[in-house]
């Protein structure tokens, strides 16, 4: 087997959150980005494939920031190859879609005939990247796995409900996973292994030109502000049945 | 708008609450459009959906994604209607994107709201965990991944099935179901719910912990807890949160008698919704809550429960 | 059974005209030699920097003042035991327990090196991934935020804000400053920390020091990592880190927090970057007569001996002189102080093994402690290193001791005294 994972890099909400000038969008130049924490998730769920059943593993990531670090920690715990894609206009950021568009060539070029990619990330506003790659790739697949095994020509996947409900599915290769969680939790790449590959290791390159998106943001900010809690007054039957109306708006 | 596609979520057999909230939310958003459900499973799932004009069903057990996706691009390539609404859920996640890509459709995910922009509409979405609404402009033809909770399902759930069910031939599928796993009763991965009542000192005693319980159980959710509670061995190990614990991300986190340590606010200030309970107003908890309540937990929870039993009838 | 001969135990005994003293008169006994398999042993000690557990001769006298054994079963002399046995250290819950508090290397008769064993098998362990997942966790925000508490580094500066005094950022001051304050990761995040920094830029700024902070430039020294086996992860933050300090001109690098103090005292020079590092305890020391003490503290106040600052580092005394030199407080000395003072149990990485030490320990050592202090009567329990003050607030609560006992930094108790917090801050 021979698995692409495709990873990408997210604004990382721990950080301040900077608007650009017209309020459409962050202004990437001040923000900070790391890697998106279900693609770490699919990552180590390639790894213990690869472990358990000797697939050849590339790790493919866009440069819409500095990805260098995130391919060689790639490397450093076990990955074969890594693979920057690059080109103009990535460095602002580009949409799934078209995050997609892009990878099917690739992935074919790659010899891919498994994908595997974080079930969401915190920024995608047109919809997950696994579904749009299924798509464009025609390729069986599902999302919000929580477990791959290989079984011959095809891979089982333990996709997961709400409430702790999970489906086994038979998917045949070639087959797109958007991975909710790894069996295992992501392992630990010791820095001392990290600079040693970025000494000894390369990362390859390609080319490539991203298609127009198809999403117009009118604008972005921050949700109202709760500023502290909201508290809750009156005697205890009030303040719980105000609190129920609450839930009751969250959905629950 | 004409003719708006709502994606009823089936998962073995029973249809998720989420499918009567894009009904209803349907309807808020442009009530002059006709109004058609779509979904995969049994004919009895179409019970309750009477608040649509007609539905488009196609009749599958099991459950698997590619079918799921073919269902709804079969069903948007034959309606060609203006905007198709699934849920943001595990299925809604397989189908969405998925049947906007294949049939050239827009998508936008995580949708909360809609509101009008120059005869159309635009689109809040929540993203960056949270830390940002997008408000987007939706182009004629899109796929909107809403969030749970954005509709009622108390008002979209209508008794009876919609005045017209049309089949659609089941599409083919390259995915096989295998069966499904059921979790298992003890094993709670505090990580994975939506909805944690938590637990600190302040509960008090292991006896009380029953009261907190039956709390999660009404709003569907489990214990956790902050440390103390789990040193005291009242609680497994499994379900505390924190530094030295478990970070979690609920929808809805209940803090009960929990001060707000940095060690303990550390596994959870990401939560959507904070709600802390405390006899302290000073609690620092209150500093990350989304709403709060001074209040004996001993007092409060029965009272919650009880209020809940009661809105759920 | 074999009949045994029998001690004749005498103060001392002359043989030839050579004169014995006791000891030499104890082992009578035919010695037992066994034959092991030490091929375990020897796989340990021949990691670099592992090699002196295999010096051990199993005198015992490390057991007596280890801190974990109080709270466990464990001791340098029985980890070479186990590991002699057979039973592989790299694997065993023992890698991870030891706070490099530098207790038993005190009494050693053999130089059995608890504070080189440690991080390099620990090294070995994260390497082979075997390193406990709460650890793994603090490095990776270390690595990824230059802080184990996984904060925004943008937001490093902000507790300045609060100061209420003028703190000025390296960067943005663009001159040569007296002292060049390294303020560390928890006093700069943890809501107790930010206190005692505010305490101690009001008593710098009190003073008329001329000093500067690096502000988001300043990386979390490493030092507690490098110990928990992360050297890698240390090195990185030590070359960012002198490089950052290369950019700026100053006297004198003062330090909040004893691990750094270590750090820049011992590990920072061998990648290339000495300075003339003081504890700010240290640096106020000598200046206890211009600081205008006036308020009275009234308080039985007892002193923890960070285990970075004293044994590690020997420095006993400023501490105690800026402690006495405050009026209305009565210092008591704990049993164990100065160079036998306890260990709170968050060095060598034990703040981010917090769930894994309570599996294999019967109590927290901070909780230990704080029992300790309460017992000598204490009402107060200063704290000199930023990691303290958490662990023993929490201990005080998790004891059932909460109103009993109140933790503080030297700094707090200080800023009291000189009027620069608010007394309620005793309350
Ligand atoms: C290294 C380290 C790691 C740690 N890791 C964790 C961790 O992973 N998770 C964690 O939780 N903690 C952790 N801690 C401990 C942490 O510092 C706090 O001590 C702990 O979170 C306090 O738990 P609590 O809020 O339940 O208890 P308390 O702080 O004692 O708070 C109890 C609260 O309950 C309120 N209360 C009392 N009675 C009632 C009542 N009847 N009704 C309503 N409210 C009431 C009180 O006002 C108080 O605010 C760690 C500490 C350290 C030093
Ligand atoms: S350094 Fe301290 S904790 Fe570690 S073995 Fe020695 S005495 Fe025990
Ligand atoms: S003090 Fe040193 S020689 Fe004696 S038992 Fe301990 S480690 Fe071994």
């Amino acid at each position: 087997m021979r698995i692409a994972v495709v990873m990408k890099l997210v604004p990382d909400v721990v950080e301040e959150l900077v608007l650009s000038e017209d309020g459409k969008r962050l202004e990437r130049g001040d923000i900070a980005l790391k890697a998106n924490e279900f693609d770490e998730q699919a990552l180590e769920q390639a790894l213990l494939l690869k472990e358990s059943s000797g697939a050849e593993l590339t790790v493919i990531a866009a440069e819409t920031g500095d990805v260098d670090e995130m391919l060689y920690t790639a490397l450093a715990k076990g990955a074969d190859r890594a693979l920057k894609l690059v080109g103009d206009g990535l460095q602002d950021g580009i949409w799934n879609a078209q995050y997609a568009g892009i990878l099917v060539d690739v992935i074919a070029d790659v010899g891919a005939d498994a994908v595997l990619t974080g079930v969401q990330a915190n920024d995608d506003l047109d919809g997950q990247l696994a579904t749009w790659l299924a798509a464009g790739l025609g390729w069986s697949f599902a999302t919000v796995v929580s477990g791959v095994e290989a079984a011959g020509e095809s891979l089982i996947a333990k996709k997961e409900f709400a409430g702790g409900l999970t489906a086994n599915l038979r998917l045949p290769l070639p087959a797109v996973l958007g991975i909710q969680a790894s069996p295992e939790p992501p392992r630990y790449a010791p820095i001392s292994r990290v600079r040693q590959i970025m000494k000894t290791q390369s990362l390859e390159e390609r080319e490539v030109t991203a298609p127009a998106g198809s999403i117009t943001v009118l604008s972005l900010r921050p949700p109202e502000k709760t500023g502290g809690a909201e508290m809750i007054e009156g005697d205890v039957q009030a303040k719980a049945a105000r609190i129920a109306e609450v839930l009751a708006q969250q959905g629950i | 708008m004409k003719k708006v596609l709502a994606f009823i979520d089936v998962v073995d057999g029973q249809p998720g609450e989420i499918g009567y909230e894009l009904l209803d939310f349907a309807r808020q958003a442009a009530p002059e459009a006709e109004l058609v459900a779509v979904g995969a499973g049994p004919q009895a799932a179409l019970e309750g959906l009477a608040g649509a004009d007609r539905a488009l069903w196609t009749v599958a057990d099991g459950y698997r994604p590619d079918l799921v996706g073919e269902v709804l691009t079969a069903a948007i390539v034959a309606e060609q209607p203006d905007l198709v609404l699934v849920g943001s859920t595990a299925v809604g996640m397989d189908a969405g994107t998925y049947a906007a890509a294949k049939s050239g459709y827009a998508s936008i995910a995580y949708v909360r709201s809609l509101e009008p922009l120059d005869g159309s509409l635009a689109a809040q979405s929540v993203i960056l965990g949270g830390k940002m609404v997008a408000r987007v402009a939706v182009p004629d033809r899109t796929v909107l991944q809403v969030l749970a909770g954005a509709g009622s399902a108390e008002r979209g759930r209508v008794p009876g099935r919609p005045a017209q069910v049309g089949t659609l031939a089941e599409p083919a599928a390259k995915a096989s179901f295998e069966g499904f796993g059921r979790p298992e009763a003890q094993d709670v991965d505090i990580t994975r719910h939506d909805v944690l009542v938590s637990v600190g000192r302040g509960i008090g005693d292991a006896s009380n912990i029953e009261l907190a319980e039956e709390l999660a159980e009404a709003l569907g959710g489990v214990v956790s807890s902050s440390r103390p509670v789990v040193d005291a061995g009242w609680l497994p190990k499994a379900r505390q949160v924190g530094k030295s614990g478990n970070k979690v991300k609920p929808k809805v986190y209940l803090a009960l008698g929990i001060s707000g340590a940095p060690e303990h606010l550390e596994g959870m200030r990401d939560a959507a919704c904070i709600i802390a309970v405390n006899t302290d107003p000073a609690a620092p908890i209150f500093e990350v809550a989304h709403y709060g309540v001074v209040d004996d937990v001993l007092d409060f929870i029965p009272a919650l429960t009880e209020s809940l039993r009661v809105r759920q009838g | 059974m074999e009949e045994k001969a029998k001690a004749v135990e005498l103060p001392s005994v002359t043989i030839d005209g050579v004169t014995l003293p006791a000891q030499w008169n104890r082992m009578f006994e035919p010695r037992v030699i066994n034959q092991y398999d030490i091929s375990v042993l020897e796989e340990t000690t021949a990691i670099p920097g592992a090699e002196s557990l295999g010096y051990c001769y199993q005198c015992g006298k490390c057991t007596g003042v280890c801190p974990i054994d109080t709270v466990g079963d464990y001791s340098p002399r029985k980890i070479f035991r186990r590991t002699q046995i057979g039973i592989p250290l790299i694997d065993s819950p023992d890698l991870w327990l030891c706070t490099t508090c530098r207790n038993c290397l005190r009494v050693c008769p053999k130089e059995v090196n608890m504070i080189d064993i440690m991080p390099a098998v620990r090294e070995q362990a994260v390497l082979e991934g075997k390193a406990p997942q709460e650890l793994l966790t603090a490095f990776e925000n270390t690595a990824r935020y230059g802080n184990p508490l996984g904060e925004a580094p943008r937001k490093r500066a902000d507790w300045t804000k609060s100061a209420g005094v003028e703190v000025r950022i390296m960067s943005q001051l663009k001159a040569p400053v007296d002292v060049l304050w390294f303020v560390e990761c928890y006093p700069s995040y943890h809501p107790r920390g930010k206190d005692a920094s505010v305490a101690l830029a009001r008593i710098l700024d009190k003073l008329g020091i001329d000093f500067g902070i690096l502000g988001v430039e300043e990386k979390c020294a490493g030092d507690s990592q490098r110990m928990a086996g992360e050297r890698g992860l240390f090195e990185m933050l030590a070359e960012q880190n002198i490089s950052t300090l290369s950019k700026y001109e100053f006297e004198t690098l003062m330090v909040t927090d004893p691990h750094a103090y270590n750090a820049f005292l011992h590990e920072y020079p061998k990648l290339g970057g000495s300075y003339k590092t003081v504890h700010y305890t240290q640096l106020l020391a000598p200046l206890i007569d211009q600081m205008g003490l006036s308020q009275e503290v009234p308080a039985r106040v007892t002193f923890h001996d960070p285990c970075y600052l004293g044994r590690h580092n020997g420095e006993y005394e400023a501490p105690r002189r800026l402690l006495e030199a405050i009026p209305g407080i009565d210092l008591v000395e704990m049993g164990r102080c100065k160079e036998r003072s306890y260990c709170c149990g968050g060095g060598g990485g034990g703040m981010w093994l917090d769930s894994f030490t309570r599996d294999h320990t019967s109590a927290r050592l901070s909780e230990m402690r704080v029992r300790e202090a309460i017992e000598y009567g204490a009402e107060i329990l200063a704290v000199a290193c930023p990691y303290e003050v958490s662990r023993f607030e929490d201990a005080v609560k998790s004891t059932g001791n909460a109103g009993r006992l109140k933790v503080m930094d030297i700094s707090e108790l200080l800023a009291l005294s000189m009027g620069l917090i608010p007394m309620e801050a005793l309350a």
